[in-house]
């Protein structure tokens, strides 16, 4: 077929592309779909299950046929839909769902099973024998499964996400869409117009004459009017597609599918655009009227093949017939007979019809077969009792309009059959804010789209306190459709209903035989609906049938309801670009850019990236380093960058009273310039968080919490402030990332500091184990010193602003270096902790008691508490597993996290199970691995030898239970 | 969803924390002698109402203000928004 | 498929809820526990609950023993259910595979794979390149949080979700008991601490025991007998790409991140993050979550990106204060309660079905759902699987 004369395509720009590796010619303006059609091909794709030959079906993105792989390598990407792909030089599409060749697809074998392979079929079949689903059934059905296919190959392109803020969005750039930009852009109001076409017009560009000026005429004079308008945002090629609350919708612009390959631009942009109102103008899909074999290429409904004739100068056929059941199948005949197609027959289902033009017409007629295995040949036309058969190759279906509601429908309302519309109709308010305009509102006609987008918008932003005027709109096509409602041809033949999924007529009256009578359940019986084009052109359809089955009207039978999106969105712009490293934010520790300058491996620890060891030449395993960096430590002096624990300033009159109420333990009776361990429990009871508190002034704490629950705690903290006890005198700030701090530990913890503090007396009589102060070091910097230790070891906690963390480590290596200070990263911190059997967060895990941590006394019962009261329930002071240490009987064994405990000899079984490792690691400074573990009664079992079975790797050894305080358990270390 | 925040206007609801029922501010005295059953019925039962909810939500990305939310739990429509702070003080909660 | 009877005037048992948990209960209660007089009653279409909205993963691989043999016992279950009630419910033993990013998660990671051996599950521990051995296209060379290893369960896999609703449907209407759709309880009738009967948009209905399996209307039912639960209703959203060739053959979650999924038979890539997060009714979510569950996705396994997403759809989640379920008579005499099983309740269909239905015939507890009593709460024993208390959302 050779192009038609007109249309909306630059034949002076011609574009080379490929289909299935075989090469033609389009134009600038083309969408594949009318640029194959232009060339001559009919048949594009197979359809799901029966693998029966399609062709384009649709000019628009309700496409249920015409799905293609576009691209190829790595930005191959699957189903895309020829009618809105738009055509670009170099473009390499394949169609899909096949095996051999589109016209021989050894799959359509299915066809022939098809009486096998009707609705439901695979719930009453494939059960017997039982091994034969996973093994031979399903792998076959598998494969068999999906349509386009993936590369397993990352995708190459870029994505961005922003957001826009609008008091009216108009979505569709048709009549009704541009009528209501119009009017209220002129209003100086913000105004955002978005429309899924890479052109404005909507169907404006599909019909011949539908305006007193030529349509794209008009179109441009808006269009320069809108370039002038600075607070209107046009947006092409962005479709919305979803509603959320409160105004918020959802878009994506496709910013540069047009192209060979999207260069430095992105590919696609998520648009979260929040409008006060909205004007749903999304303009209506045509329905089909099911028949016998009503799916071979060239069947397309009727205003498809009027969008292909007059908009991209294309005929499928040079002969054409149309079915329909209304007056707009007629003006689809006449104007392609005005493009020199010739109409083999308008079958029109009404009688009483007389003929427009000079063609034939036959009335009270329906069309009740066809021919033509690869693409239409002939149709079957019966009139009263007669057939005959008609050559044609192209039939244009009209069984009416159903107005674009998918959006309105995203807050789950319910639209409602309208008989003299012949359509289903959104009700007001479905979604807050948003009003519908146009033939979505059941405003068909050119004049009544126009006319009704411009109220729409007056309307909208009246409700905004903005006074609009209506614009002068051109005269416009006001026809009326005088539709008659005939929703299938009957016969014994397949008639389709859904194409994509190979839903027929017969399909539906089965599940009206098994009871599957409420359209959600003929829904998922049969799969209507739920293909890439979630039923736009078959869902009423079929539920009319089902209405017809059951005798009950339309409106009885319901609809199922549209979900988000609106047209299928790619994965890649909805994560927004945020991928690979840009998962999620990385933080860096004050002293990230020294500890790179030395070498160290860094982990991820939760949003922050912490040191975890620093390597030194010719140490070749990580264990190595670790043990290196331990016993540095206990010998000399280790510095770590603890700035990851929480820190939050507690200030104000009732400070201390406010931490009594949120610890377990007392704090108001802490003595200024002293440090308490502090434990927190949530309000059930269970322990939560644990860290320090220190009284720096009479009004003032800092406390600490884990580096994990920095935030939460914070919360939780907030909430007791502002919800639980807002008449105490008390301020809170998260100083996390405000104060860099640094664990000095080991022996020559205080000969080092005493290097960099101002004059302050570190000795053990005035600053002793547990003190804090304010102070300056390196000749006037301002400082905070904490006397605490997680090693163990005589140490501090030195905190001073962040930007001064890097140089304060710098300067404590360098001023240390006679004293062996040395670096040490999260693997030493963790294995001296465990050394010394502090709980982290393997033992803090939510589930575990103060008494399970050893700490049940700490539970002050002399005053309320979070979690106090919960604490006491029965359950939890009947838990009788407790902190212990483990070291293997074996020195030589290995102890692993996550086994669980037996008494020696026991089944190991969940009944018999007392417990598990938390944590554990190779000890240094014992010589052997060493573990942390709750275990039942395991205060009163030291010295016994028990089993930890690690069954998930075969693993079991003979553990003895110990202290947990590995190290030093008298604290004369720490008390140095 | 867009939280209507009484001192900043309305933001995002991704800026935000959630916790819920505002009787959670309704915290009984632990050291009453009926403490244990009525931090049972504090800590875990709620009325769980489909429709109107006040709740309470957290400005965690913003001011780390809480706020007492009234909003329908069926439509998500937001009735209205006060500071926890103020909604305790008033003796609503 | 089944009849549609009208509702009978009395009867002995009557389950409230016709979704996938009321059908099992109906189902065992006939079939093996051979009662009979047994109604089902639907405010909606049978199966309009969660059963007809999830992501469809069955799997046994929980840590806690209130849970694991539980959990363990409805696997058994799902193995021999399509002989049971002669229906394809596509039950797919594809395996589920726990990511893990971090030593910490690995630790946990291996005393859960241990409890669930002990508990006579299978679990195998992968560590990275066992990982990229099954799954080389993960995102293993540029990623925020990198791959550490992974917990499988083989055993574990998706079932096709509607069709179990209707395989025990079906089955539990060819054993005599009443689906009645289209049906709503309006209130409930209780004399002297005891139910007799409930009242419904179709009429009266006397009943010996009620049975109420609602899900994420558990509060609303419930409160008909003046009972507030230790329950709020959340939103979760789930969502399914175009039908695709088959890419990823089982059932992945990120340990990093929100986001899981699997590959229907139809192709669909079926997947899923995290709740909302706020009490709602309302059966959709909002932006935010959807965007936080691509990036997810996009994360983790970035060749999914050229697909496109095809549905979101939102369900109300029954979340609990624990994140475990609750399956226990109440105090008022006649009346038994199975909720709590915040977005998880799929894969426990049978099992819940079955140890409702061993309640109510017995009055005894299934010992391997001994754990899920309704005062646990109030006596300290809640079944914390992500240790987060009593806040529902963070479950």
């Amino acid at each position: 077929m050779t192009r038609l004369s007109g249309g909306l395509i630059d034949r002076s720009r011609s574009l080379s592309f490929t289909f299935d590796g075989k090469s033609y010619t389009g134009h600038a303006g083309d969408t594949l779909a009318s640029a194959l059609l232009a060339n001559g091909v009919r048949l594009m794709g197979r359809s799901f299950k029966y693998h029966r030959p399609r062709g384009v079906f649709s000019a628009g993105s309700e496409e249920p046929n015409a799905l293609v792989e576009l691209r190829s390598g790595a930005r191959q990407e699957p189903n895309t839909r020829a009618t809105v792909a738009e055509l670009f030089d170099g473009l390499d599409a394949r169609s899909q769902n096949r095996i051999g060749s589109l016209s021989f697809d050894l799959m359509a074998v299915n066809d022939l099973f098809s009486p096998f392979l009707t609705a439901g079929f695979y719930y009453k079949t494939f059960m017997w024998p039982r091994a034969f689903w996973e093994k031979l059934y399903e792998p076959a059905i598998r494969r068999a499964a999906g349509l386009g296919s993936l590369t397993h190959r990352p995708d190459p392109d870029g994505y961005d996400a922003g957001y826009l803020h609008c008091d009216l969005l108009v979505i569709g750039g048709g009549a009704a869409g541009l009528a209501a930009a119009l009017t209220a852009a002129r209003t100086g109001a913000r105004v955002i117009l978005a429309d899924e076409d890479f052109r404005l017009g909507g169907r404006l560009l599909a019909e011949s004459n539908p305006l007193e000026m030529p349509a794209p005429e008009w179109i441009a004079g808006i269009e320069a009017e809108f370039a002038s308008l600075p607070n209107l945002r046009v947006m092409r090629r962005t479709t919305v597609w979803g509603a959320f609350d409160h105004g918020i919708y959802g878009a994506v612009e496709r910013v540069s599918d047009h192209l060979a390959e999207p260069g430095k631009r992105v590919r696609q942009t998520l648009w979260r655009i929040t409008a006060r109102r909205a004007i749903l103008a999304s303009g209506a899909t045509e329905r089909h009227i099911p028949f016998a074999n009503n799916d071979r290429p060239g069947i397309m409904l009727a205003g498809a093949l009027r969008a292909y004739a007059n908009r991209w100068a294309v005929s499928p056929a040079q002969r054409v017939a149309i079915f329909t059941s209304n007056d707009d199948g007629h003006r689809t005949a006449l104007d392609l007979a005005a493009k020199g197609v010739e109409i083999a027959a308008v079958i029109d289902a009404r009688t009483d019809i007389l003929s427009q033009g000079s063609y034939r017409t036959i009335a009270g007629a329906q069309v009740t077969g066809s021919r033509g295995r690869l693409g239409l040949r002939r149709i079957q036309v019966t009139q009263g009792g007669t057939s005959e058969w008609l050559d044609c190759g192209a039939l244009g279906i009209a069984g009416g309009w159903n107005p674009n509601l998918h959006l309105a429908s995203h807050h789950r309302g319910r639209p409602q059959w309208n008989e003299a519309a012949q359509a289903f109709l959104a009700q007001e308010g479905f979604v807050p804010g948003l009003t519908i305009a146009g033939a979505a509102a059941g405003q068909g006609s050119t004049a009544r789209a126009l006319a009704s987008g411009a109220e729409a918008a007056r309307a909208a932003l009246e409700a905004l306190g903005i006074t609009a005027g209506l614009p002068d709109l051109p005269q416009a096509e006001d026809a009326s459709l005088n539709q008659y409602p005939l929703w299938h041809v009957p016969g014994q033949d397949r008639a389709w209903v859904d194409f994509q999924n190979d839903v027929t007529v017969k399909d539906i009256k089965l599940a009206h035989q098994e009871n599957m009578r409420p359209v959600e359940h003929l829904k998922r019986w049969t799969t209507l609906g739920m293909a890439t084009d979630q039923g736009k052109t078959s869902n009423v359809t079929a539920l009319a049938v089902m209405a017809e089955l059951t005798g009950q009207s339309i409106n009885q039978t319901g609809t199922t309801i549209f979900r988000p999106p609106y047209t299928p969105v790619s994965l890649s712009v909805l994560g927004g670009g945020d991928t690979g490293p840009h998962f999620r934010p990385r933080r860096l520790t004050p002293t990230h850019d020294w500890a790179t300058s030395q070498g160290a491996i860094f982990v991820e620890v939760g949003q922050w990236m912490r040191a975890q060891y620093f390597p030194r030449v010719g140490e070749t395993h990580w264990r190595q380093t670790v043990d290196r960096e331990v016993l540095s430590t206990r010998k000399g002096v280790g510095i770590c960058d603890v700035t990851t624990l929480g820190k939050i300033d507690v200030q104000g009159g009732d400070a201390g009273e406010f931490l009594d109420r949120v610890y377990a333990n007392a704090m108001k009776s802490l003595k200024v310039g002293m440090v308490r361990y502090g434990l927190m429990l949530r309000e059930d009871g269970f322990a939560w968080d644990d860290g320090t508190c220190a009284r720096l002034a009479e009004t003032h704490y800092v406390v600490t919490t884990t580096t994990a629950n920095a935030g939460t705690i914070y919360r939780h903290m907030e909430f007791c402030r502002q919800c639980l006890w807002p008449e105490l005198d008390v301020q809170l700030i998260s100083t996390t990332d405000a104060w860099a701090q640094l664990s000095v530990a080991g022996p020559n913890a205080r000969k080092l500091l005493e290097r960099v503090v101002d004059g302050f007396d570190l000795s053990n009589e005035t600053f002793p184990f547990m003190a804090c102060a304010n102070l300056t070091i390196c000749g006037g910097l301002r400082a905070r010193l904490f006397r605490i230790s997680f090693s163990g070891e005589l140490a501090y906690e030195i905190a001073v602003p962040a930007r001064y963390g890097n140089a304060l480590m710098a300067r404590l290596i360098e001023k240390g270096a006679d004293l062996g200070a040395t670096p040490y990263g999260t693997e030493a911190l963790g294995v001296m902790r465990i050394e010394k059997g502090h709980a982290a967060g393997n033992e803090l895990n939510g589930q575990t008691t103060a008494q399970m941590l050893g700490m049940g006394r700490m539970v002050s019962t002399k005053k309320d508490s979070i979690g106090a009261v919960m604490s006491r329930r029965d359950g939890m002071v009947a838990e009788r597993r407790v902190l212990v240490g483990l070291q293997p009987v074996d020195p030589t064994d290995p102890v692993v996290a996550g086994s669980h405990l037996f008494t020696k000899g026991a089944v190991q079984d969940t009944a018999n199970d007392q417990g598990w490792i938390t944590s554990a690691c190779f000890s240094p400074h014992v010589g052997s691995a060493i573990g942390l573990g709750y275990l039942e009664n395991g205060a009163e079992r030291m010295g016994e030898v028990i089993t930890a079975a690690n069954p998930l790797q075969k693993q079991s050894v003979m553990l003895r239970v110990v202290s947990a305080h590995f190290v030093d358990p008298e604290g004369v270390r720490l008390r140095a | 969803m867009l939280i209507p925040h009484p001192l900043l206007g309305p933001r995002d609801s991704s800026e935000f924390s959630y916790l819920g029922d505002a009787s959670l501010m309704d915290r009984p005295d632990g050291m009453a002698p009926d403490a244990a059953e009525r931090f049972h019925d504090y800590v875990h039962l709620r009325d769980n109402p489909a429709g109107i909810h006040r709740e309470l939500w957290f400005h965690e990305q913003g001011d780390r203000s809480w706020l007492v939310v009234t909003r329908n739990t069926v439509t998500h429509e937001i009735l209205g928004a006060e500071l926890a702070r103020d909604a305790r003080k008033g003796g609503a909660a | 498929m089944w009849r549609n009877p009208d509702p009978q005037p009395s009867y002995d048992y009557v389950i409230i809820g016709g979704g996938g948990h009321g059908l099992a209960t109906a189902y065992y209660l006939a079939n093996t526990f051979k009662k009979s007089r047994i109604a089902v009653l639907e405010k909606s279409w049978l199966g309009s609950g969660n059963i007809g909205r999830n992501t469809t993963i069955i799997r046994s691989n929980y840590l806690l023993p209130g849970n694991e043999p539980f959990y363990e016992f409805s696997m058994k279950l799902w193995e021999g259910l399509e002989q049971e009630f002669n229906f394809n419910a596509m039950v797919s033993q594809r395996g589920i595979l726990n990511l893990l990013h971090t030593d910490a998660q690995r630790d946990a990671y291996r005393r859960r794979g241990n409890a669930m051996i002990l508990a006579g599950a299978d679990a195998e521990l992968l560590d990275r390149d066992g990982v990229r051995a099954m799954y080389p296209w993960l995102n293993f060379d540029n990623a925020r949080f990198p791959i550490k290893g992974g917990l499988l369960q083989r055993r574990a896999g998706t079932a096709r979700h509607d069709g179990v609703a209707w395989g025990y449907a079906r089955g539990a209407d060819r054993a005599g008991v009443d689906l009645i759709q289209n049906c709503e309880v309006t209130g409930m009738r209780i004399e002297n601490g005891r139910i007799c009967g409930v009242e419904t948009s179709r009429g009266y209905i006397a009943a010996g025991k009620v049975g109420v399996a609602v899900a994420g209307s558990s509060g609303r039912v419930m409160a008909m007998a003046g009972m507030r639960l230790p329950i709020e209703s959340h939103v979760l959203q789930a969502f399914v790409s175009e039908g695709l060739k088959p890419v990823i053959d089982g059932v992945i979650t990120f340990g990093a991140g929100h986001f899981y999924v699997s590959q229907s038979d139809k192709g669909g890539l079926v997947f899923g993050g995290d709740i909302d997060g706020y009490n709602s009714y309302a059966q959709r979510g909002n932006l935010g979550v959807v965007e936080d569950v691509a990036q997810g996705g996009m994360a983790l396994m970035p060749m999914i990106g050229r697909a496109r997403l095809l549905r979101i759809w939102g369900g109300i989640m029954d979340m609990s204060m624990d994140g475990s379920p609750i399956i226990d008579r109440t105090r008022i005499e006649g009346l038994f309660l199975n909720a709590g099983w915040c977005y998880g309740g799929f894969k426990a269909t049978p099992a819940s079905g079955y140890a409702f239905a061993h309640l109510l015939a017995t009055d005894t507890p299934l010992e391997s759902a001994r754990a899920y009593r309704l005062d646990r709460f109030a006596r300290g024993y809640p079944i914390d699987e992500k240790g987060m208390g009593a806040t529902p959302n963070l479950h």
